[in-house]
C-alpha cells in the first residue's frame, strides 16, 4: 500500500508547527492541508471528534492526536536515521518531562502576557522568564536539549519561537538579556532547514495577535 | 548512586501516586514507600520534585523521575522483560497515550468538581464527568480492560477512577457512573478491582471514604472555591 501521511495544522499554533519540524528531520514526505479554526472542517470534525483541534496526524488513513503524542509516534514509525528521543530510559523521561513542562507551564504562562494587563501582565511575564531560565538551565552548554543531536524537546520548543517577538514587544522584554544562551539555541534552530522552513515570520505572528486579540475583545 | 534502589514518594490516598505502586506491584519490582504528608511537604520530596513539589516521586538508583504518566513509562521501558503495559505497535501506543492525557485532563478536574463544588457549579462539573466518562468508556472497545484480555497502560492510569467514583457518588449522593448509561465503564470498574494485585493495593475504604467527606468540607470552605 503506498503510504499517505497527512497534516491538518494551522500556520501560527506553536502546537501544531512541531509536526512539519518533526516530519521535516525525519525526510516523510507529507500532504499539507491548512485549517480554517473558526469553520472547522469535516475532515478535522470527523478525524478529532473528541477535542476538534489542531494539529492531527493521518498515517494511512488513521488519525493521530496531540502534538508531543504525534511527535513521539513519527518518531517510533519512521526509525531510519537519528532517533528524536533519547535510547536510554532515564533520559528519555527526562525528555518527556520537559516537554510536558513546556505544555503545561511555559506555552500557558507565556499566553497570560498577551491576555492580561497592568499587574497581571507583570507577574506573568515574572513567571515567563522563571520558566526560560529553568529551561536554560536544563539546556546547559549542549547544543541541543537533546545533546549533540537536535531531540524531542527541541522539536517541542523550537515550534514556539516565531512567538517570541510578539511576547517581547507585549510584555517589554528582551528575552537576549534575561536568557542569552537560550536566544544561542533559538539561533541554533533557526539555522536547521527542518524549523525555518515550518516556522511562519515573527512579524506575520505579531499581526495575526493583533487581529486575535481585537477578536477576543483585548484591544 | 545509591545503586538499584526504587523508592516511591506518595500519598496513601493520592490517585496518581496509587497508579505507580500498581504499576511497580505488577511490574513485581521491590520498592521502599515513603508516605508523605499531605499539608506538610518533606525536604527530600521538596529536593527531588523542585518544580512541582508534588508527589508521585520515584527514585531510582539515586535518580528521580515525577509527574505519574513519565513514570509509568519509565518503570515499563526499565523493567522490560515483562508485563508490558505498552504494545510494540505505534498506533497503539499514541492511542493509549491519547486517553491517557483525556483522562487526566478532563475526566480529572470534571470528578475533582463534583466532589469541591455545590450547587449550580457542582451540577455543571457532574454533566462534564458524566459526558467525559462516558467518552473515556469507549476507549475499552467492548473488552474486558482497556488493554484488551489484560490489564495495560490505561488500566493503570484510569485505575483509581474504578475506586474513587463509587466513593464519591456516597459523599456527594450524586450518580457519576451509571450501570445502565455506561455498562461498560460500570463493569470495568468491578473487572480492575477483583484483579489479583490491584485488589491487594486498594487505600482501606472506610479511611478513604472519611477522608473523602472532609476533603470536600475543605475544598468547599476554600476561598479559591468559585
Amino acid at each position: 500500500m503506498a503510504e499517505s501521511v497527512v497534516l491538518l495544522g494551522f500556520w501560527a499554533s506553536p502546537y501544531a508547527l512541531r509536526v512539519p519540524i518533526a516530519l521535516a528531520e525525519k525526510g516523510v514526505e507529507f500532504e499539507y492541508k491548512e485549517q480554517d479554526l473558526s469553520s472547522k472542517s469535516t475532515l478535522l470534525l470527523q478525524s478529532n471528534p473528541i477535542h476538534k483541534k489542531v494539529p492531527v496526524l493521518i498515517h494511512n488513513e488513521r488519525p493521530i492526536c496531540e502534538s508531543l503524542i504525534i511527535v513521539q509516534y513519527i518518531d517510533e514509525v519512521w526509525t531510519d536515521g537519528s532517533s528524536l528521543m533519547p535510547k536510554d530510559p532515564y533520559q528519555r523521561a527526562n525528555a518527556r518531562f520537559w516537554a510536558d513542562y513546556i505544555d503545561k507551564k511555559v506555552i500557558g504562562t507565556s499566553a497570560r502576557i498577551w491576555k492580561s494587563k497592568g499587574e497581571a501582565k507583570e507577574t506573568a511575564k515574572k513567571e515567563f522568564i522563571e520558566c526560560l531560565k529553568l529551561l536554560e538551565g536544563e539546556l546547559g552548554d549542549k547544543p541541543y536539549f537533546g545533546g549533540d543531536t537536535f531531540g524531542f524537546v527541541d522539536v517541542a520548543f523550537s515550534a514556539y519561537c516565531c512567538w517570541f517577538y510578539s511576547l517581547e514587544i507585549e510584555g517589554n522584554f528582551k528575552m537576549e538579556e534575561e536568557c542569552p544562551k537560550l536566544m544561542e539555541w533559538v539561533k541554533r534552530c533557526m539555522e536547521r532547514e527542518s524549523v525555518s522552513k515550518a516556522l511562519p515570520d515573527q512579524h506575520k505572528i505579531y499581526d495575526y495577535l493583533g487581529h486575535l486579540k481585537k477578536r477576543l475583545g483585548l484591544e | 548512586m545509591e545503586g538499584d534502589e526504587v523508592t516511591l514518594f506518595g500519598m496513601w490516598p493520592a490517585p496518581m501516586a496509587l497508579r505507580i505502586e500498581w504499576a511497580l506491584k505488577l511490574k513485581r519490582i521491590k520498592y521502599k514507600y515513603i508516605d508523605e504528608d499531605h499539608y506538610t511537604k518533606s525536604p527530600l520530596l521538596l529536593k527531588y520534585n523542585p518544580i512541582y513539589k508534588k508527589v508521585p516521586v520515584l527514585v531510582h538508583g539515586g535518580r528521580p523521575i515525577v509527574e505519574s504518566l513519565v513514570i509509568l513509562e519509565y518503570i515499563d521501558e526499565t523493567w522490560n522483560e515483562d508485563c508490558m503495559f505498552l504494545t510494540d505497535d505505534p498506533c497503539e501506543r499514541a492511542i493509549a497515550r491519547f486517553w491517557a492525557r483525556f483522562s487526566d485532563d478532563k475526566c480529572w478536574p470534571a470528578i475533582v468538581g463534583v466532589l469541591s463544588k455545590t450547587g449550580e457549579a457542582q451540577e455543571k462539573a457532574l454533566k462534564e464527568a458524566q459526558e467525559s466518562l462516558k467518552t473515556l468508556g469507549e476507549a475499552l472497545n467492548g473488552n474486558k480492560f482497556f488493554g484488551g484480555e489484560m490489564i495495560g497502560y490505561l488500566d493503570i492510569t484510569n485505575g483509581w477512577i474504578s475506586y474513587w467514583v463509587p466513593l464519591i457518588e456516597v459523599v456527594t449522593d450524586l450518580k457519576l457512573v451509571d450501570e445502565n448509561e455506561m455498562p461498560s465503564l460500570h463493569a470495568w470498574f468491578r473487572n480492575f478491582l477483583d484483579f489479583p494485585v490491584i485488589k491487594e493495593m486498594l487505600p482501606p475504604r472506610e479511611r478513604l471514604l472519611s477522608h473523602l467527606k472532609s476533603l470536600r468540607e475543605d475544598l468547599i470552605a476554600s476561598p479559591s472555591n468559585s
